[in-house]
């Protein structure tokens, strides 16, 4: 049994402590908006939040973040109000089939926390995400909005 | 444990009614894409396309797939533009194809591939938003006791000119269900439109940045368990053999099963715990006579069919041959391309669920009635005791045309009668089991006469046939029009857009085992590379500016020269670029587009390539949705430049290498060019916008990396030459 703390709840999962964090947010607990992409923390697509890091779930063995505070997509705006990255996402109609976007959206919205107003090349240096469907153009136009916003 | 999340009633449906089969056992079932709200029992559909609620709420039925591409947003565009609703009622629901088997097809052809969804259907799905306007509209005036034609349609609201009274749409929607159809009605001047040819924002967005949009990955059912699925490496084996006992006790391990004579699947509680098995399964392989096949085996078959007698004949005009023997200068260049994954984000899935009496399938598919098909041939079952749930595809790009994923799904489920069982391939299993951009050399030879005109082409491709693989009922006495996508002498979807007196362009057929596919562009993608590289090579060998060559061979071709001049003007051609900078331009006609590129790069130490920018102009005939068509540009310049910097699977040993992302790399924002699209409609035509702008991204980089450096490069990709993104 290991107590897991996401999203500002605590869940106790009976589940070996190998097992990647993706596949306990998505088939044990239920949070599929965190999503699988390549398994070998290439992609970024399954991108969550420990203690506030961005980590891909894909690769953390549910033993490193057992007492650890874990924010995950369906958490980033508890109250239903967006995120201002989510916000930006929005108004700049961002996603194509979108499955990338959760991961996408962690990661700014841990790069604006570390660097509220990125540069192009912070940006590149940082969003290391793949998006298939090629949404980067927006999602800079996006990102530089949010920090906007800020 | 086990905690259930609170699911939003708007993503999973309760209600029998709306699902039928799957719900006499108690389940909560996903139904449907983006923002769909299936429309209630109780409300009566209008027609086959259009439901309204008592609330005004407008639902339009979209039967072809949503995977990003847009379609869906652009079809309800569509529909409302001639249904005369308020846009900000609107909504979507997806039929099954079981339901449009039910109804005689009523719904049409549910396939989205071949950037076909709109230009396909937009006729009869406007018809229907219309005759659905008319019908309404009678059933206010039935309730008025006044003639129809006194009364009209605006932003769901019915008004009676004479008398002022107005009403809306879902006050008499019930009515209107009763109303005989019109016979006929008129569409609208695409100039008149307020709607559609609006840049309109997506529909489906939403619920994409909050975790909420389910996918197929997502599905989750009560007593689901999971698959992970191996098949033989090298395709066409079989299995020979596996130990399931070594696995049998792993902890959460159900089953070990066969899934038809190629694959094993193991069975478990959880997706994690049934891919740790299976990896550890023993398996023994019958991999058949390929087990030798490498890259370069297949290399030198495809080489010897550039000399090949024998050939398909695809474009062919004067004497070819002729012009060459007797030309004042020949220019010769052989060009190829190689197996590429397509790597959609969401890796293959689907759940079925089996019993003796029906079989259901959730997945995402870009082809629901092939699914549908699949699905009844691989459970058994006539298709009337089968249906297929579609989802939203986390990227098609043209795999999801492809049901080998749905019929493993239900050959395992089949296996477990009554419990639903989700197949998910592992990342890897999708990279080696795809079917892949299929590989092709070319030789050019272009004749000048002595006065330095061009007199003569030809161009001998020879390698994969995908129809042959795939569909070779589509083959024509064995020849595959699919080959010449782009080079076309005729027709609607890619002519060739050169007027050169002397042409011959044929197909020597080679197939390898490696299976091939349709991917995001198809046969475009290097067709465009070699012809317009060529073009390029040939203009230089004349000595003359790249685009004024073409210029003189275009006259007959005002809308291809149309978009080629549009780059060419917009990335500045003829006026001199930064210090360090140089251009490159290409243009193809494919899914009955026209599309251009124009690229500034720049070179450092002869192998890194920064793209500055890259202009892309289409002319698609009618514009549905600006904004929308803009993004698939963008898109499509990055899966195009993916595939020119990055894109190949090599064989070894019959089998494809790579097998993630790791090996196979895609491109980052770090890459990301800026990209100017030019829309420039012309109106008279439906084409398509999902791929054409691929076929056009390398060859305009290309080409600018020959007028930077004075190197051509004419194998794919340039990882292979060294050469990388800057």
């Amino acid at each position: 049994m290991a107590d897991l703390n996401i999203n500002g709840r605590t869940h106790q999962v009976d589940v070996d402590p190998d097992t990647p964090l993706l596949w306990v947010l998505r088939d044990t607990i239920g949070l599929t908006g965190t999503k699988y992409g390549c398994g070998i923390a290439q992609c970024g697509a399954c991108t969550v939040h420990v203690d506030g890091i961005a980590m891909r779930s894909c690769s953390v063995p549910l033993s490193l973040v057992a007492g650890r505070q874990i924010t995950t997509i369906e958490g980033l705006a508890p109250d239903g109000v967006l995120h201002k990255v989510q916000q930006a996402w929005l108004d700049h109609d961002v996603p194509q089939c979108g499955y990338c976007q959760s991961g996408m959206i962690m990661a700014v919205a841990a790069l604006l926390k570390d660097k509220p107003k990125p540069t192009d090349a912070d940006i590149d240096a940082n969003l290391t995400n793949i998006c298939r469907c090629g949404t980067y153009q927006q999602i800079r136009a996006a990102i530089h909005a949010a920090a906007a916003s800020a | 444990m086990n905690y259930v999340p609170k699911i939003d009633r708007r993503s999973f449906v309760a209600s029998a009614a709306a699902m039928g089969g799957g719900l006499a056992l108690g389940l909560e079932i996903p139904f449907a894409g983006p923002r769909t709200v299936r429309a209630q029992e109780a409300t009566p559909e209008v027609n086959a396309w259009v439901v309204i609620r008592p609330d005004d709420t407008v639902v339009i039925r979209i039967a072809r797939s949503e995977m990003g591409q847009g379609s869906l947003t652009g079809l309800a565009q569509l529909v409302a533009e001639e249904l005369e609703c308020d846009w900000s009622k609107v909504t979507t629901e997806y039929p099954t194809p079981g339901q449009n088997v039910a109804r005689k097809r009523v719904w049409g052809d549910f396939s989205s591939t071949g950037s076909r969804s709109i230009r396909e259907s937009e006729d009869y799905v406007r018809k229907g938003g219309a005759a659905a306007r008319e019908m309404l509209i009678q059933a206010a005036a039935n309730e008025w006791k006044v003639p129809a034609g006194e009364c009209s349609a605006s932003n769901s609201v019915i008004t009676h000119k004479p008398s002022g009274r107005t009403t809306t749409y879902g006050k008499v929607a019930a009515a209107a269900a009763k109303v005989e159809p019109p016979a006929d009605v008129k569409l609208k001047d695409p100039k008149d439109w307020k709607i559609a040819g609006k840049p309109l924002k997506r529909l489906d967005t939403r619920d994409k940045l909050t975790g909420k949009q389910l996918y197929a990955i997502d599905v989750k059912m009560p007593g689901m368990l999971y698959a992970a699925v191996k098949a033989c490496p090298v395709h066409g084996g079989k299995v020979k053999s596996f130990d399931a006992a070594k696995i049998t006790g792993n902890k959460g391990v159900k089953k070990v099963v066969p899934v038809g004579d190629s694959a094993v699947a193991v069975v478990g509680d959880t997706w994690w715990q049934a891919k740790t098995a299976l990896e550890a399964l023993p398996i023994e392989w019958n991999e058949g006579e390929n087990t030798k096949v490498t890259t370069a085996s297949i290399a030198e078959v495809l080489k010897a069919g550039l000399d090949a007698d024998q050939a398909f004949v695809g474009n062919q005009k004067g004497d070819a041959k002729a012009a060459i023997a007797s030309a004042a200068k020949k220019v010769e260049a052989v060009y190829s391309y190689p197996y590429q994954a397509h790597a959609c984000m969401e890796p293959l899935n689907a759940t079925a669920l089996y019993t003796p009496d029906k079989c259901e399938v959730w997945t995402s598919s870009q082809n629901a009635e092939a699914a549908l098909a699949a699905t009844s041939e691989a459970s058994g079952l006539p298709i009337a005791k089968c249906d297929v749930h579609k989802l939203l595809l986390g990227g098609g790009f043209g795999r999801r045309g492809r049901t080998d994923y749905v019929s493993q799904a239900v050959l395992i489920a089949k296996q477990m009668p009554g419990t639903p069982v989700k197949l998910l391939w592992s990342r890897e299993e999708d990279m080696t089991q795809d079917t892949y951009h299929p590989t092709t050399q070319c030789k050019l030879t272009g004749a000048f006469d002595a006065n330095g005109n061009l007199t003569g082409l030809q161009m001998r491709i020879s390698g994969q046939s995908i129809l042959a693989a795939l569909a070779p009922s589509r083959l024509q006495n064995g020849r595959d029009p699919a080959t010449f996508q782009g080079l076309n002498p005729g027709g609607a979807e890619g002519v060739f857009g050169y007027d050169i007196p002397n042409l011959l362009i044929d197909h020597a057929m080679r197939n390898p085992h490696v299976t091939p596919g349709f991917w995001r562009g198809v046969n475009n993608n290097q067709n465009a590379i070699y012809l317009e590289c060529f073009m390029d090579e040939l203009a230089h060998a004349a000595g003359q500016d790249p685009l004024e060559f073409r210029r003189k061979l275009m006259t007959k071709h005002p809308k291809h020269l149309a978009v080629l001049n549009a780059v060419a003007e917009k990335i500045g051609w003829g006026q001199p670029a930064a210090q360090g900078v140089y251009r490159g331009l290409a243009q193809q006609m494919g899914y009955g587009s026209y599309v251009a590129a124009a690229a500034e790069i720049s070179v450092t130490g002869g192998n890194k390539i920064k793209i500055h920018r890259i202009v892309g102009a289409t002319d698609c005939g009618h514009a549905v949705n600006p904004a929308q068509i803009e993004r698939q540009v963008s898109g499509s310049f990055v899966y195009g430049l993916s595939a020119l910097f990055n894109g190949e699977c090599t064989v070894k040993d019959g089998r494809i290498e790579q097998q993630n992302f790791d090996t196979y790399d895609v491109m980052r924002i770090a890459q990301m060019p800026k990209v100017e699209p030019i829309l420039m409609p012309s109106g008279g035509f439906w084409g398509g916008v999902g791929e054409p702008t691929i076929f056009v991204a390398a060859p305009a980089v290309l080409n600018a990396y020959f007028a930077a450096t004075g190197k051509r490069i004419r194998s794919m990709p340039l990882k292979t030459h060294d050469i990388s993104f800057a």
